[in-house]
């Protein structure tokens, strides 16, 4: 399903070993996912999975948590899928702050349909629709999440695979809404666009450009062009919805019984 | 328990009836002559242990609907014209994803933004066709705040029961009336619970129907697992391209709407056996109509009423046999191009008298407009 020298792989990995370190069960556990190469994961697992429409996986997503705070609910979603064409249910997701884990994989472009470029496109990149470069800046996902009012907000990439896990981890393990932004190769048609047509030029890339928040800090504003943070990024304990609908429903005096109406 | 006559508005009596049928979740965005239904859910919603959430739009609102509906919980949502659109797509899951839910639509007058607080009933073949895919679907309509409360309840029977979305287009003029109303008292109407799986888990297939032609359905966090999914799949609800099951699919999801037609079909008649002059209406035209046809008994012609509670699917038998007797059909509805004219005309045959009353400016159709039609023969 996925092409050779995919990242999904290498996410998807690091998300199930995490699932197993947490002991999540296949019964409790519900996988929803949006469209794209990404959105595709759920045809690999085993746990409740519901594959959705594009850019709306999160949306689906808060219904089951609210209707069952009980289940860890974890939402797969590509650059394209979750904010670009969903942009606006990812940020009412993390503002609500429901208590969902969202993985986002960010290859900087549209891999299912065939590389067109994405909300998290770099300005200036090259992919099917912006051959001449693209002409509009890039969103920072992860800065989104955290102004959005996310408890967790992380990144890694699939070249550092092992700290990725930990990262997943932590958000799985975090109440509220908890965003892992995964940077992956598309060789496909990212790579192959900008020049990295090779899977390892691009892991390569990766490791070279991704770099912890004290590295960038010390690197001069000219030399940072390119260079990325990784790890975490944010983190509050701020109440999620259903504790605080809880709350609210605690505080309805005198509530009516049920088969009596208003 | 002495029951109380109360003053009831359409729009609380659907809140109630969802209520009434089990609806534990509600998510919706506020929409003009809709939103007393989304206010009156965030009230009772949390007394009675359930949720309600104002989601970001209304794509959002029926996507978290189909989710805490697999999370077994009852679920619906309200709308009126622009947001009824935009939930097209997502109501297209719940067909193919067969998972029961109820999306109201309190039609007002479009297109577009149009006149936000008058009432329409031009959103027939948008509940029929809007969605991309060939796909059946059911649809119901009420005239009185009776009917607002007993057709939600019956939408939420219907889903539960089919496995399908189930629309209830309700109209701004219904939404807003108010009607003295006895709420039934617990017991009184039938109220379906969706079938669940009785197969050892790890046999469970989501979309395996049972003899009756509807596969029982799970919840997340059951000991149950499954996979539901917008793509093509097989009976285990995994992904599945080929050709054979897809044909099987798209089939088995009309079919199994057609196999209980007669059960989902609902009528009502008023002077319709004898009549020579048959009105068909639905929605808040019902009330016209049989005023126009009591009006113009009184003159000497037999006319009589064909209620349409069922729009989708189209009770093309009883309009087939009424219509049949009639020498002059009427079909009174609040739209420019006859939505269910057309559908009158295609069960009759081209050579009918099926005279269109139509009305498209957000003005009610009075008796005088249907009596004019009548006469004019
Ligand atoms: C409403 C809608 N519009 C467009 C599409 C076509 N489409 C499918 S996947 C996709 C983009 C996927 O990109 P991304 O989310 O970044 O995931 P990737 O394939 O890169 O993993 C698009 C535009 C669709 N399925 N639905
Ligand atoms: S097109 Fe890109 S994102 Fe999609 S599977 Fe291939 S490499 Fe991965």
């Amino acid at each position: 399903m996925w092409c050779p020298g995919c990242g999904n792989g290498i996410v998807l990995g690091a998300m199930l070993r995490a699932f197993e370190e947490l002991e999540y069960e296949l019964h409790n556990t519900v996988v929803v996912t949006g469209i794209g190469c990404w959105g595709k994961a759920d045809d690999y697992l085993l746990t409740n999975a519901l594959h959705t429409t594009h850019g709306r996986a999160l949306a689906f997503a808060t219904g089951i948590k609210a209707a069952n705070p009980r289940l860890h609910v974890v939402v797969l979603m590509g650059d394209g899928d979750g904010i670009t064409i969903g942009g606006n249910h990812f940020i009412h997701a993390a503002r609500r702050n429901m208590d969902l884990t969202a993985i986002v994989v960010n290859n900087y472009n549209y891999g299912m349909t065939g590389g067109q470029c994405s909300g998290t496109t770099p300005a200036d990149s090259y992919t099917s629709t912006t051959l001449y470069g693209n002409p509009e800046r890039e969103l920072d996902i992860c800065r989104l999440a955290e102004v959005a009012g996310a408890n967790y907000v992380a990144r890694g990439t699939v070249y550092h695979g092992w700290e990725l896990q930990q990262l997943i981890k932590e958000a799985l393990n975090k109440k509220g809404f908890a965003l892992v932004e995964a940077v992956s190769p598309c060789p496909t048609h990212f790579g192959s666009h900008n020049g990295m047509r090779e899977p390892v030029e691009m892991l390569n890339h990766l490791k070279e450009k991704a770099v912890t928040m004290d590295a960038y800090r010390q690197l001069k504003e000219p030399e940072r062009d390119g260079y990325f943070v990784i790890g975490k990024l944010a983190e509050r304990d701020a109440p999620d919805f259903s504790t605080n609908y809880e709350r609210m429903r605690g505080r309805i005096a005198g509530a009516r019984k049920e088969g009596e109406p208003a | 328990m002495q029951r109380e006559v109360k003053l009831v508005q359409g729009n609380q009596a659907i809140a109630e009836g969802a209520v009434y049928a089990g609806a534990r979740y509600y998510a919706g965005y506020p929409i003009t002559p809709s939103s007393e239904i989304a206010e009156l859910c965030s009230v009772l919603m949390p007394q009675l242990g359930g949720v309600y959430m104002q989601m970001e739009d209304e794509i959002a609102s029926i996507a978290a609907v189909i989710g805490a509906s697999l999370a077994g919980v009852k679920s619906f949502t309200a709308t009126s014209g622009p947001g009824f659109s935009l939930m097209q797509e997502n109501l297209g899951l719940a067909v193919l994803g067969e998972v029961p839910c109820v999306i109201i639509n309190v039609q007002r007058c479009g297109p577009s933004t149009g006149l936000a607080t008058k009432p329409a009933q031009s959103d027939v073949m948008q509940a029929r066709w809007g969605r991309h895919g060939d796909q059946a679907i059911i649809a119901l309509s009420p005239a009185t705040v009776k009917e607002c409360f007993d057709l939600t309840v019956t939408a939420f029977n219907f889903a539960e029961k089919f496995r399908v979305p189930v629309v209830l287009l309700a109209d701004e003029i219904v939404g807003h009336m108010r009607e003295n109303f006895t709420y039934p008292a617990p017991g009184e109407l039938q109220v379906v619970e969706r079938k669940k799986p009785t197969v050892t888990p790890d046999r469970y297939k989501p979309f395996e129907p049972a003899e009756d032609g509807i596969a029982p359905l799970a919840a997340f966090g059951s000991q149950y697992v499954f996979h539901i999914t917008s793509s093509m799949h097989g009976t285990d609800g995994y992904s599945n391209n080929d050709p054979g099951n897809a044909a099987w699919r798209v089939a088995q999801l009309h079919q199994k709407i057609d196999r209980y037609r007669s059960e989902i079909v609902l009528t009502k008649t008023f002077n319709a056996e004898d009549a020579d002059v048959l009105l068909i209406a639905y929605g808040a035209t019902t009330r016209a109509a049989r005023a126009a046809a009591l009006t113009a008994r009184r003159g000497g012609i037999r006319a009589g009423v064909l209620q349409l509670l069922t729009i989708w699917p189209f009770p093309d038998e009883i309009v087939a046999v009424l219509g049949g007797q009639a020498s002059t059909v009427v079909v009174p509805e609040m739209n420019f191009s006859g939505q269910v004219a057309g559908e009158v005309q295609r069960v009759l045959g081209p050579g009918a008298d099926i005279r269109r009353v139509n009305r498209y400016n957000g003005q009610v159709i009075t008796p005088q407009d249907i009596l004019r039609a009548i006469q004019g023969r």
